[in-house]
């Protein structure tokens, strides 16, 4: 698979932010040169305009241009090697560092991962809210079939809203408090469609019905303040589907809500889902979330994706040791009480000074098992099972035995729930 | 600034030996003032309303509910950080419900509170050293070793590194700082820990080393503690019996084992059967998830400003009679050990 290999090419030196980049101008580890590259860049496109966080051709790797293939038509969203990287005083903070996905319609991926992993940024950078800012993207995301890294802003502009989407996290905050509920959800409505201020609003009262606001025909004249947490949340789904996109992303949805809150609204993004056919990504760092939604599940760890696959090859046979780190230090209520956790042991590491070899080793209770390769080198994304793959030092063979025998009999039994008898 | 050692010696009712804390009708009402002149009132939030419990010596009680439910508030009453409004909460036989400031600061050693936000609960300005030693200072305890050395001994008990004795909070992560904070309340060797959502700040795999973090100094040090929280997982995990609230009602307590497999308030029901789990859902050949058949709550809680008559759960549940509008459910105990308050509860030998 080209992505994965321009991973594995992007890390085989250790260093990954110097390897085999000669074609970049104002990236990696040449910090120091990093604004005034940047500003020439601008200077050759004429004058200087916002446009930093785009990725100009000659920002392009050589793993890039070799891994150019057309997209996939199958693909609503295919990305290959994405990075976001943002030079600091303090150093180059590698958000995101060689992620490869793909999504089809109607589908939901899961980006699960702790704080700090870069799964928002992740989201930003598709929805090209890097714009304007310090990040220096590479990579490609193509949505159906359109690069959106390099492309115009105003193109990008033009899609997001329409084709993509997002609901953010906080509700309270990404709406606007000046500003009626119908006023926002109109405003999108109105940008992309020819349509009188008249029919905007008549569409904003439709989509509050549709997201489940009673009385939306009152509703729609009140301001955020007015609504609970849910029905915010609600409103935030209804800005984002007003213009039936066909990529839906939706940033740690339920985090701020209350259970019998979540399960609403994770009732309603999948049915709205059925409804629409877009395609869905769901970032959280709720494993319970996921399972709920989820189709296909990316593992995210320090800006890399740490495993790639179905939903059932996450839970039910993870291969990476992160995965079996998180699955083992949650308490479930599914499953008999265990008397003991078993937390993954340190704290995630600093995206600055990423260890080397595999970010995780610190970490990893069984990085002695790899006679000190994941010390020293990165591991590439390889295939473990069928769509199935883990970037890890350790065998397909020694991954199964590990988690059969020593990871999965330390998680409790399943018991059948209450409500099922 | 010396506690006047007059202590107002309400009378200690006594109560079993094996009582630590007692809590009996309990109740905080804010007042809604409007007016600037002319103060008046126009409202009464009622944040918690009548609630009762105990806490054995040892034990851990856990205090579940979704936001608004006046879980915090209580937690904030147990340690005198909110005036109660009316009730009573006796202390190792005491009665400390209105003692005063001064009379209150030696108490202040034996019940200690973990904040929720370990960012904004440590002062940014004072070392490590100063803030896990502040309370010795406060209560001008002389400890045997020197301050120094003690905090050390305390870092090192929460797993921390005790030369980080001078550092500042904020080259600390978040599971470390909660580490700060717990080492901070664990100085006066107190005897109740009150944690208000202890752990839900923490990323996942931070998450599991605080849980077992509490639990051995638990068993180290005896302490019992008070942990709210809104993580129903989490609290299993720790609590030896929970208590459910439900917009400033104690709707249901029992021990763990029988809350988590025969919940019989309906709330408690809907509050278990919502939380997703980590299991993924096998979707049907007609592309409809095969998603879990589970009690769905309509609409959000009311507000405590002006809660619904007699249960307050009756809007929002599926069994609601015209009973439940007019009769406010007593709390009942409907098997050892487990109290109700519900004219209608699950799980029961009649309603099955």
């Amino acid at each position: 698979m080209a992505a994965g290999d321009g991973t594995g090419e992007y890390g085989t030196t250790g260093e990954p932010a110097a390897g085999g980049d000669g074609a970049q101008t104002g990236d990696a580890a040449r910090t120091g040169d990093t604004t005034q590259a940047g500003d020439s860049e601008s200077g050759r496109r004429g004058g200087w305009r916002p446009g930093r966080g785009r990725a100009t051709r000659a920002d392009r790797t050589q793993a890039d241009l070799e891994s150019m293939s057309p997209p996939d038509p199958r693909y609503m969203l295919e990305v290959r090697d994405l990075r976001v990287h943002f030079p600091t005083d303090d150093g180059l903070v590698k958000a995101v560092d060689g992620i490869s996905f793909r999504l089809e319609r109607g589908r939901t991926l899961g980006i699960v991962g702790e704080s700090g992993s870069g799964k928002s940024v992740t989201s930003l950078a598709i929805m090209g809210m890097h714009h304007g800012g310090s990040a220096k993207l590479g990579g490609q995301i193509y949505l159906d079939g359109e690069e959106l890294v390099g492309a115009d802003p105003a193109r990008v502009r033009r899609l997001r809203g329409s084709k993509m989407a997002m609901i953010f996290q906080d509700p309270l905050s990404a709406l606007h408090p000046y500003y009626t509920v119908g006023h926002q959800i109109a405003e999108a409505y109105l940008v992309h469609n020819k349509v009188s201020k008249k029919a905007a609003k008549a569409h904003a009262v439709e989509m509050l019905d549709r997201v489940g606001i009673p009385n939306p025909q009152a509703r729609v004249d009140d301001y955020p303040h007015q609504f609970s947490g849910g029905m915010r949340q609600r409103t935030m789904i209804a800005m984002a589907l007003s213009c039936d996109p066909e990529l839906l992303i939706a940033d740690e949805p339920t985090t701020a809500l209350d259970v019998t809150v979540q399960a609403q609204i994770l009732d309603l993004i999948s049915s709205l889902q059925q409804e629409f056919g877009s395609a869905v990504i769901m970032i959280t760092h709720d494993l319970g979330v996921v399972a709920e939604l989820a189709d296909d599940i990316l593992v995210m760890y320090a800006g890399r994706t740490t495993e790639y696959g179905t939903s059932e090859d996450i839970f039910d046979r993870p291969a990476h040791p992160y995965a079996w780190g998180l699955l083992s230090s949650m308490p479930r209520l599914d499953r008999a009480r265990i008397k003991r956790l078993v937390p993954i042991p340190g704290t995630p590491p600093s995206l600055i000074n990423v260890p080397s070899g595999c970010p995780f080793h610190p970490r990893c209770a069984y990085a002695a098992r790899t006679n000190g390769k994941s010390e020293s080198e990165v591991p590439p994304l390889r295939s473990v099972g069928l769509g199935h793959e883990a970037a890890c030092h350790l065998s397909a063979d020694e991954q199964r035995e590990i988690w059969a025998e020593l990871v999965k009999t330390r998680l409790s039994p399943a018991v059948r729930s209450r409500e099922d008898a | 600034m010396s506690a006047p050692q007059s202590q107002p010696e309400t009378a200690s009712v006594s109560s079993s030996p094996d009582t630590l804390l007692s809590v009996t009708g309990l109740t905080k009402h804010f007042p809604v003032n409007r007016g600037i002149i002319f103060r008046r009132r126009v409202g009464l939030v009622r944040s918690v309303d009548d609630v009762s419990f105990d806490v054995a010596r040892g034990e851990t009680l856990g205090v579940v509910g979704e936001s608004g439910c006046g879980k915090t508030t209580t937690a904030r009453m147990l340690v005198r950080l909110i005036e109660p409004t009316d009730g009573q909460i006796l202390f190792d036989g005491r009665d400390i419900t209105h003692l005063r400031a001064g009379a209150m600061r030696p108490l202040r050693r034996e019940v200690q509170m973990i904040f929720q936000d370990p960012y904004s609960s440590l002062n940014p300005r004072h070392t490590v050293g100063a803030i896990v030693g502040a309370p010795w200072r406060l209560q001008k305890v002389k400890t045997e070793k020197g301050t120094k050395r003690s905090v050390q001994d305390l870092l090192e008990l929460v797993g921390l590194n005790p030369e980080h004795y001078n550092r500042y909070p904020h080259e600390f992560s978040g599971g470390q700082r909660q580490r700060i904070g717990i080492a901070r309340t664990l100085a006066l060797r107190p005897k109740l820990i009150v944690a208000d959502e202890p752990v839900s700040a923490l990323d996942v795999s931070i998450q599991a080393q605080v849980i077992n973090l509490l639990a051995d100094l638990q068993s180290e040090l005896g302490l019992t503690y008070v942990i709210i929280a809104h993580d129903l997982s989490v609290i299993r995990h720790v609590a030896n019996r929970v208590a459910v609230m439900y917009l400033g009602n104690l709707v249901e307590l029992a021990d763990r084992t029988e809350l988590y497999e025969r919940p019989r308030h309906p709330y408690t029901v809907a509050l278990l059967s919502a939380v997703p789990s980590p299991e993924p859902v096998r979707r049907t050949a007609d592309g409809r998830g095969g998603r879990r058949d589970r009690i769905r709550l309509v609409g959000d809680v009311p507000s405590p400003l002006n809660p619904p008559p007699a249960c307050r759960f009756h809007t929002r549940c599926w069994k609601a009679q015209d009973v439940c509008r007019t009769v406010p459910p007593p709390l009942a105990e409907l098997a050892p050990g487990h109290m109700v308050a519900c004219h209608f509860p699950e799980n029961t030998p009649a309603s099955n």
